[in-house]
C-alpha cells in the first residue's frame, strides 16, 4: 500500500480504475483534491487566467523577446503554496514526485531541443542542499543541461514587485545553445521577470526560443 | 541570550548550533545505520526517508521525512549537544505564591505528584473535566524547583501552551517559565520551568528531572510514536514522569482499575457538582436532513429560555451546509474549525457571551470553557467521536460554579459504543464522587 506524501494516508485507488490505466498517485484524493489546476481563458503567452483567451498587460508590456512564452499547471492556492514550502524551503525533495507525470507531459508538448533548469546562486545551493528546478526535471526521468550560472543576489520571493520588475541581470551563459529551442523548468510564476533573466542569458549562450513551464501561477 | 542558556538541554542541528563547539560539546550523526536500518538520532523514524544528490556534501544523501518540519536532518548532519553546568536556579525558585485552596480531591493527587516527583517516578492524574488539574502540579514543581531539579510541562497544542503559561508565571513569578511553540519568542532563552508543545521536546536531549505530559490521550501525541519518543529523549535518565488525563484510554482505565498502574483519580469537579450526564436522542439521517427536526426544535427551545449552545458536528463539510440554517434562526450564530482564520476571535466572542451559539468541529473538545453553556453533538456516531472525544464534549458544560449545571444531548443516527462508554465513564465518576463526599447532594 502505498503512502500519501503529504498526509500519511493510503493513496486508495479504486481497482478498476488501475485495469484502465490510470496511474496511482502520490498524493491521497483528499490532498490532491486540494490542489487546483489551471482551466478556462488564459493568457496565450504567460498562462494568467484571463476573463477571455488573448494577452495579458503585463506581457504586451514586456515586448519582444526570444521568450515565446510560459505554461503553468495549477493555482498558486493554499495547499500549493504550503506544498512547494515544504518541497523547496523545508527541502523535501521527495515531493517533486507529484509533479513527475504533469511535468513529463508539458515537456514532451513543448518539444524543444533541451532542458535547462533555473540555477541557484552557490550560497542559496548550499543551504537548500538542492536545486528546486533540477529536482522537478529529475523527478520526471528527463535530463537537464547546463547552460547558465548564477550570481550572488538576494532572495526573489522576499521583493516586492516593483523591484523583481526593475532586479539586474544575476544569470551568465555558462555552455553552447547554439541555434537551440530551450525549455525552462520551476516551480514558480510570479512576475515573469526570473524566467525573463534566464532567457536573456540563454539567448547570449546562442539559443534561438525560450519556452517555459512551471508548476504554480502565482500573482493575479 | 548567553551561550549556556541557548544550549543547556539542547540537541541541536547544524543550522541551529549558533556556537562555536568547545571542550562541553559532544556530537553524534542525525542519521545512522541501526543493525542495517536507517534510523534518525532526533525523532527515531525508521520508516520515512528519502534522498538525493546533496549540494553540501556532494554525495547522495538520506534526509529525514518524519520530523522535517523541524528542519531539515540529512545524513551529513550533525547533531551538538553541550554538556557544560547548567545555569543556576534563581533564588527562591520554588517557593509558591498561589494562594488558592485545593478541593479534597485535587489535594489527594498533589501530595501523590509530589511523591512521585521526590522519588522520580512514574503517576497519572485522571481528572474529569473541571477538576482543576494544573494546581494539583504546583507543590509537586515547588519541590522540585527548591530541589533545583529541572521542570517540563509538555502539552499538545501551542493554545494550551499559551494558556498555561502565564498561570504558572503567576505560581512562580521567581522561575518564570518559558513557552516553546513552533514560532515562539522563547525558543532560544533558559528556564528550570519550560512549557512547552510536545513537537519541541524534539530539540531537547536529556534535559528534565521532571517530564509532566498534559492531556496524554490527545491527538498528536498517543498516536505518534516518534513524540512519545522525543519525549522519553528529554527525559533525564532519573526522572519523574507525571501524566495528566480526563480521559485515559481503555487500556490505561483497566490498569489503573487492577492497580497495575500508579494512578490518582479526581472523580469529581472542583465546585463539588455532578458532571452533567449526556441525553442520546435520534435524529434520523441528518446527512440527508442537514438540520434535523429534533435538533432544530432543541436549539430553538433553549435559544428561547436565554441558553447559550456549543454545537459539535464531526466534519467541516455537513457543518458548513448546516450554518445557514442555523443564521436563519439567528443570524449572530457561528461557525469555526481548525484551520479557520478567525478562530480565535470567533471563539473570544463566544466566551464573551456575544454568540448564541457556536458551531465547531471536534477542535473545541478539549481546553475551552464558555460559561453556563448547553452542548449538542449532531452526528454523535460519527467515527470522529471516540469515547474520550464524548467525555470531553460533555465537559464542556457546567463548569463554571456559578452555573454548574448544563444540558448534553448526543444526537445520533444509530448508538455507538463509544457513547455509551462515554455515558458510563461519566455516570461512574459521579458515582465516585458521591461515594468519596466530593460532590455535594
Amino acid at each position: 500500500m502505498k503512502q500519501c506524501l503529504l498526509c500519511e494516508n493510503n493513496t486508495e485507488m479504486e481497482t478498476w480504475l488501475l485495469f484502465f490505466g490510470a496511474k496511482s498517485s502520490s498524493l491521497c484524493p483528499n490532498c490532491l483534491g486540494k490542489l487546483e489546476k489551471i482551466t478556462g481563458p488564459l493568457c496565450r503567452i504567460c498562462s494568467r487566467p484571463m476573463k477571455e483567451e488573448g494577452i495579458c498587460s503585463d506581457c504586451h508590456s514586456w515586448g519582444e523577446s526570444i521568450y515565446a512564452g510560459n505554461r503553468s499547471l495549477y493555482l498558486y492556492n493554499s495547499a500549493m503554496q504550503s506544498l512547494l514550502a515544504r518541497f523547496k524551503y523545508r527541502g523535501d525533495y521527495a515531493l517533486a514526485a507529484v509533479f513527475a507525470d504533469d511535468v513529463r507531459r508539458e515537456a514532451k508538448e513543448a518539444e524543444c531541443d533541451v532542458i535547462c533548469a533555473v540555477p541557484l546562486s552557490p550560497s542559496r545551493l548550499l543551504e537548500r542542499r538542492f536545486n528546486q528546478s533540477e529536482a522537478l526535471i529529475e523527478s520526471a526521468g528527463l535530463t537537464h543541461t547546463r547552460l547558465i550560472g548564477r550570481y550572488e543576489s538576494d532572495k526573489q520571493a522576499k521583493k516586492s514587485r516593483a523591484e523583481r520588475l526593475s532586479a539586474e541581470q544575476t544569470f551568465y551563459p555558462l555552455g553552447q545553445a547554439e541555434g537551440k529551442s530551450v525549455l525552462v523548468i520551476d516551480d514558480i510564476y510570479t512576475t515573469g521577470t526570473t524566467v525573463r533573466r534566464v532567457a536573456e542569458a540563454l539567448k547570449e549562450a546562442g539559443a534561438c526560443t525560450v519556452k517555459s513551464v512551471t508548476i504554480a501561477r502565482s500573482g493575479s | 541570550m548567553t551561550k549556556v542558556s541557548f544550549l543547556t538541554g539542547r540537541e541541536l542541528i547544524d543550522e541551529e548550533m549558533i556556537y562555536v563547539p568547545d571542550e562541553h560539546t559532544s556530537t553524534r550523526p542525525a542519521i545512522y545505520l541501526d543493525n542495517g536500518r536507517l534510523r534518525c538520532n532526533r525523532c527515531n523514524n525508521t520508516k520515512n526517508f528519502s534522498s538525493h544528490r546533496c549540494a553540501r556534501c556532494g554525495k547522495v544523501c538520506t534526509y529525514c521525512r518524519n520530523c522535517i518540519e523541524m528542519g531539515k536532518i540529512s545524513s551529513c548532519t550533525t547533531l551538538y549537544r553541550w554538556n557544560g553546568p547548567a545555569p543556576k536556579h534563581p533564588d527562591h525558585a520554588g517557593t509558591l505564591h498561589w494562594t488558592g485552596t485545593l478541593s479534597e480531591g485535587q489535594r489527594a493527587a498533589s501530595v501523590n505528584v509530589k511523591q512521585a516527583i521526590i522519588h522520580s517516578s512514574e503517576h497519572l492524574v485522571w481528572a474529569v473535566t473541571g477538576a482543576g488539574k494544573t494546581e494539583v502540579l504546583f507543590q509537586g514543581i515547588a519541590a522540585a524547583l527548591s530541589d533545583g531539579k529541572r521542570v517540563c510541562i509538555a502539552a499538545p497544542r501551542s493554545d494550551v501552551v499559551r494558556e498555561l503559561a502565564p498561570r504558572l508565571a503567576a505560581a512562580f513569578p521567581d522561575t518564570p517559565p518559558i513557552a516553546l511553540y513552533g514560532g515562539s519568542p522563547d525558543r532560544s532563552s533558559y528556564s528550570p520551568l519550560v512549557v512547552t508543545t510536545t513537537h519541541q521536546l524534539y530539540r531537547f536531549y536529556q534535559a528534565f528531572d521532571v517530564m509532566i505530559v498534559d492531556e496524554v490521550d490527545a491527538f498528536p501525541y498517543t498516536f505518534d510514536p516518534s513524540l512519545q519518543f522525543a519525549v522519553q529523549k528529554a527525559r533525564k535518565e532519573s526522572s519523574s514522569l507525571i501524566y495528566l488525563t480526563a480521559t485515559p484510554n481503555t487500556e490505561w482505565q483497566s490498569e489503573v482499575k487492577s492497580g497495575k498502574r500508579d494512578a490518582t483519580l479526581i472523580p469529581a469537579r472542583y465546585h463539588r457538582h455532578p458532571l452533567p450526564v449526556p441525553a442520546t436522542r435520534w435524529c434520523g439521517n441528518w446527512k440527508k436532513t442537514i438540520l434535523p427536526v429534533s435538533v432544530q426544535l432543541w436549539v430553538k427551545e433553549k435559544l428561547n429560555e436565554g441558553s447559550r449552545l456549543l454545537l459539535f458536528y464531526p466534519h467541516i463539510e455537513t457543518m458548513d451546509k448546516a450554518l445557514p440554517l442555523f443564521k436563519e434562526i439567528d443570524p449572530r450564530i457561528e461557525s469555526v474549525h481548525a484551520a479557520d482564520p478567525l478562530r480565535k476571535e470567533k471563539v473570544e466572542l463566544m466566551r464573551r457571551g456575544k454568540i448564541p451559539a457556536l458551531l465547531s468541529t471536534t477542535i473545541l473538545e478539549r481546553g475551552v470553557t464558555f460559561q453556563g453553556i448547553d452542548v449538542a453533538v449532531i452526528g454523535a456516531e460519527d467515527a470522529v467521536f471516540a469515547e474520550s472525544a464524548l467525555v470531553q464534549i460533555a465537559g464542556r458544560a457546567g463548569r463554571s460554579a456559578e452555573c454548574p449545571t448544563g444540558e448534553v444531548v448526543f444526537f445520533h443516527y444509530g448508538k455507538t459504543e463509544a457513547m455509551r462508554k462515554a455515558i458510563r465513564q461519566i455516570n461512574e465518576m459521579n458515582k465516585l464522587g458521591v461515594e468519596r463526599g466530593l460532590i455535594d447532594e
